[in-house]
C-alpha cells in the first residue's frame, strides 16, 4: 500500500497529465462546455422536485425549500460518483494501447477517472453554493464536517473504480453490471428523498455506505448540524478498508493487465 | 554479484507462457476455468493444451554502452521480449534485472489523443514516456523542429498525416535520455529522408554512452547500427554474437517465409537464391547467382510466368525481370504438376540487404495467379564503399591540383 502511493507520488505528473488530457477532452467540442458539468446535478435535482411534488401530494406534507436544497447538496455528490465509477470502470480498457505499451503504475487510470469526475463537481460547487442561502442553508460550525464528509465519498469512490478497473480489464461484461446497478442505486440511496422518510426501513437504507455520507452532508450544509456520528464511523470504515483492499486488489493482478486486456 | 553493475541488464532463465485462441473474457467463464485451475498444480512448469511458451529459456546480459539488435521472424517472441524488458510484462519463470532508467519505445505516439493538438501531444507524451513538463518544455522546440512541424504544432494531430503523426511521435521518444534505449520497429515510420534522420539521432544516443537494444526487420539498419545480435527462434534465442553473423544465420533460415497471396490454381512453393558453388545468404558483389522458383499447380492452368522484382532494403525497385520478357514461352500445366523455372544473373550490387519477390503472372489476361513477398532474402558486401543499389566498380583515376594538371598536360603535348 505504501509502495503504491509512493509509486503514485513519483508518477504525478503523469497522473496530472492524463487527468488534464482526459478533462481537455471532454469540454473539447462540446456545445456546451462547463455547463456539462453542471447539468447532471440539475437534472438530478429537478426529478427530485418532481418525485417530492407527487409525493407531497399523496402525503399532504407541503415541499419546502429546505427540501429542495436538500436534493440539490445530495445531487452533486451523486452526479461525481455516478460518473467517477462510469468512466473508472472502463478506465484501463479504454486506454488500452498504453497498458501494452507502455510501462507505469496503472493504478493511475482509475485515480484519474476520479480526479476527472471531481473536476466536474469543483465547476457545478459554485452553483450549488449560489443557490444554497435561498433554501434556507446557513452558516453553521457543523459546515466544517462537509469537507470530511466529502473526501470520505471520494475514497470510497476511487475504492470502487480500483476494484471496478481492474476486474472490468478480464471481464468485459463488469462494465454493464455496473451500469445497470448504478442505473437502479438511485432508488435505494437517499439522494431523491431523505431516510427518515423510510421510517422503521431508515437502518436498512444506510446500511449502504453512500447514504450515512449523503445525508451527513445535507444535515452538516443544509440543517446545520452534526451527522449521526455512528453511521459515519460505519462508513468511514468501509470505506477505509475498501480503498485499501482495492489497492492490494489491483497491484496482485497489475502483472497481469498487459497480456489479458 | 560482483560484476552486476557493469550490466545494463540482465535475463536469467526467462520462461512466458501465452494461450492461443480465447481467454475466457466474461464472467460465465470464469468459474469453471477457476475450478480447473484449482484441480491442477505446478502451474508453473507445466503447459495446457492450449498453451505455448512465446519465451522459452532465454538467458543474456548486455553490458553498458552496447548496441543490440534483436531480429527473428514474426511471432518469434520478439516483441513480447522487449514487454519483459521494459516491465510492462512479467515473466512466468525466471529473473529480469535492469541497471538505470530504462525507455521502451514500442509504438510511436503511445497515448496521441487525436483531438488534442501537436504542442498538447508533445507534453502528453513526453511525460508519459518518463519526462517531466519541466523538460518536455525545456526540449520542446528541439522536438517540433526535429520533426519539421512547426507549423502545424497548434493543429489537432486528426488533422496530420499518417507521416507527419510518426515523425513528431519519434521525435518526443528520440529526445528521452535514458541509459536504456528499447526501440521496436518505429524506425519503418516516415520517409527514407526521415528515417535517416532517426538512425542518425539513434546513433547519437548510442555514442553517448546510453545501451540501444533495437528490434526490426529491416536487417540493414540492425546491421548497420548494432555491434551485436540476438537471433530469436519460436521463443529461444539459437545465435548470440557479432551482429553479422547473426544475420547471415537468420536469412539462412529464412528462405520461403514471406505473405503469399495465393489467389489462382497455381503456387511458387519455393524460392532460392544461391551463388554457382552453393553458397547462400550473404554473397561478395558481383557474385554470380542463380535464383530457382518452384511451382506447382492445384488445378489446370495456361501460360504461367514467372517475373522475379528485386527490392532493397527500403523497398525500392531496383530490378525486376520476367521468363516471358527474357524470351521464354509461359508454361502450361496440369493439375498437381510441378515446373522449375531458374534465372541466372550477376550481383552487381550496392552492399546491404535485399528482398526478392515472385510473382506467377499470366500475361495476356494479366492475371496474378501468385505473389510472393519477400520470397527470400540476401546480404550484399561490397569492400569499395560505396552507396546506392548498384556498383559500378567505380575507381579514382584522377584526383590532383590544377598545377599538376596543366604540366602533365603540357608535357603530353610536348613532342618527346
Amino acid at each position: 500500500m505504501r509502495e503504491a502511493l509512493r509509486e503514485l507520488l513519483k508518477n504525478r505528473e503523469l497522473l496530472y497529465m492524463i487527468t488534464w488530457r482526459e478533462i481537455r477532452i471532454r469540454y473539447k467540442q462540446s456545445v456546451m462546455g462547463l455547463l456539462w458539468a453542471v447539468l447532471m446535478p440539475i437534472i438530478i435535482t429537478s426529478a427530485g422536485v418532481v418525485v417530492r411534488l407527487a409525493a407531497s401530494r399523496i402525503s399532504g406534507h407541503p415541499v419546502t425549500p429546505a427540501d429542495i436544497g436538500a436534493i440539490g447538496v445530495k445531487a452533486l455528490p451523486w452526479a461525481f460518483f455516478v460518473s467517477a465509477l462510469r468512466f473508472g470502470t472502463s478506465s484501463l480498457t479504454a486506454n488500452s494501447s498504453l497498458v501494452t505499451k507502455i510501462k507505469f503504475p496503472r493504478l493511475i487510470f482509475p485515480i484519474s477517472s476520479v480526479l476527472t469526475s471531481l473536476f466536474d463537481m469543483a465547476i457545478a460547487l459554485p452553483v450549488i453554493l449560489l443557490v444554497l442561502p435561498f433554501a434556507g442553508a446557513r452558516l453553521s460550525p457543523a459546515l466544517l464536517w462537509s469537507p470530511l464528509l466529502l473526501l470520505i465519498i471520494i475514497v470510497f469512490t476511487a475504492g470502487l473504480c480500483i476494484v471496478f478497473s481492474a476486474a472490468n480489464l478480464f471481464f468485459r461484461d463488469i462494465k454493464y453490471l455496473v451500469e445497470v446497478v448504478l442505473t437502479f442505486a438511485i432508488f435505494f440511496t437517499p439522494v431523491l428523498y431523505d431516510v427518515s422518510l423510510a421510517g422503521k426501513w431508515r437502518d436498512v437504507l444506510l446500511l449502504n455506505p453512500i447514504a450515512p455520507l449523503l445525508e451527513g452532508l445535507n444535515a452538516s450544509i443544509g440543517l446545520g448540524s452534526a451527522p449521526g456520528t455512528a453511521w459515519i464511523a460505519y462508513s468511514v470504515t468501509i470505506a477505509v478498508f475498501l480503498f485499501w483492499g482495492s489497492v492490494v486488489f489491483f497491484r496482485r493482478l497489475e502483472p497481469r493487465f498487459a497480456e489479458s486486456v | 554479484m560482483r560484476d552486476s553493475k557493469d550490466y545494463a541488464f540482465r535475463m536469467d532463465h526467462v520462461f512466458k507462457r501465452f494461450r492461443r485462441g480465447d481467454q475466457h473474457d466474461s464472467l460465465r467463464d470464469l468459474i469453471p476455468s477457476l475450478v480447473k485451475r484449482a484441480v491442477r498444480k505446478d502451474r508453473e512448469r507445466v503447459l495446457a493444451p492450449q498453451e505455448f511458451w512465446v519465451l522459452n529459456d532465454v538467458s543474456f546480459d548486455v553490458k553498458k554502452g552496447e548496441t543490440l539488435g534483436i531480429i527473428g521472424h514474426n511471432g518469434a517472441g520478439k516483441s513480447t521480449m522487449l514487454k519483459h524488458l521494459s516491465g510492462i510484462m512479467v515473466p512466468t519463470r525466471g529473473n529480469i534485472e535492469v541497471n538505470g532508467r530504462l525507455s521502451a519505445l514500442i509504438e510511436v505516439g503511445a497515448g496521441f489523443h487525436p483531438d488534442l493538438t501537436g504542442r498538447e501531444n508533445v507534453f502528453l507524451n513526453g511525460v508519459i514516456l518518463g519526462m517531466t513538463r519541466a523538460e518536455v518544455r525545456r526540449k520542446f522546440d528541439e522536438i517540433v523542429d526535429f520533426a519539421g512541424l512547426e507549423e502545424f504544432i497548434d493543429t489537432p494531430v486528426k488533422r496530420y498525416s499518417s507521416g507527419m503523426f510518426a515523425r513528431l511521435g519519434f521525435s518526443v521518444a528520440a529526445h528521452l535520455e535514458p541509459d536504456i534505449l528499447v526501440i521496436d520497429e518505429v524506425l519503418s515510420v516516415g520517409d527514407f529522408a526521415f528515417q535517416r534522420k532517426g538512425i542518425e539521432k539513434m546513433r547519437a544516443i548510442a555514442k553517448s554512452g546510453a545501451t540501444v537494444i533495437f528490434v526490426s526487420h529491416n536487417l540493414q539498419a540492425v546491421a548497420e547500427f548494432c555491434q551485436r545480435g540476438i537471433l530469436l527462434e519460436r521463443g529461444r534465442v539459437i545465435e548470440d554474437g557479432p551482429i553479422d553473423q547473426v544475420i547471415r544465420r537468420y536469412l539462412d533460415t529464412s528462405v520461403s517465409h514471406g505473405e503469399q497471396t495465393s489467389r489462382g490454381p497455381v503456387r511458387a512453393v519455393s524460392t532460392t537464391i544461391a551463388g554457382l558453388s552453393g553458397e547462400i545468404g550473404l554473397f561478395p558483389s558481383g557474385t554470380k547467382a542463380r535464383i530457382k522458383v518452384s511451382l506447382e499447380a492445384t488445378a489446370p492452368v495456361e501460360k504461367v510466368a514467372v517475373v522475379v522484382d528485386l527490392l532493397d532494403s527500403a523497398f525500392h525497385e531496383v530490378f525486376n525481370t520476367s521468363s516471358e520478357r527474357l524470351g521464354r514461352r509461359p508454361l502450361t500445366l496440369a493439375a498437381g504438376e510441378r515446373a522449375e523455372c531458374e534465372f541466372e544473373l550477376n550481383l552487381h550490387l550496392g552492399a546491404g540487404t535485399y528482398y526478392l519477390g515472385v510473382y506467377l503472372y499470366r500475361y495476356d489476361t494479366e492475371r496474378e495467379y501468385d505473389h510472393v513477398f519477400p520470397a527470400t532474402s540476401f546480404v550484399v558486401t561490397n569492400d569499395r564503399d560505396t552507396r546506392g543499389a548498384a556498383n559500378l566498380y567505380p575507381v579514382v583515376t584522377r584526383f590532383e591540383t590544377k598545377d599538376a594538371v596543366q604540366t602533365a598536360s603540357l608535357r603530353a603535348q610536348r613532342p618527346a
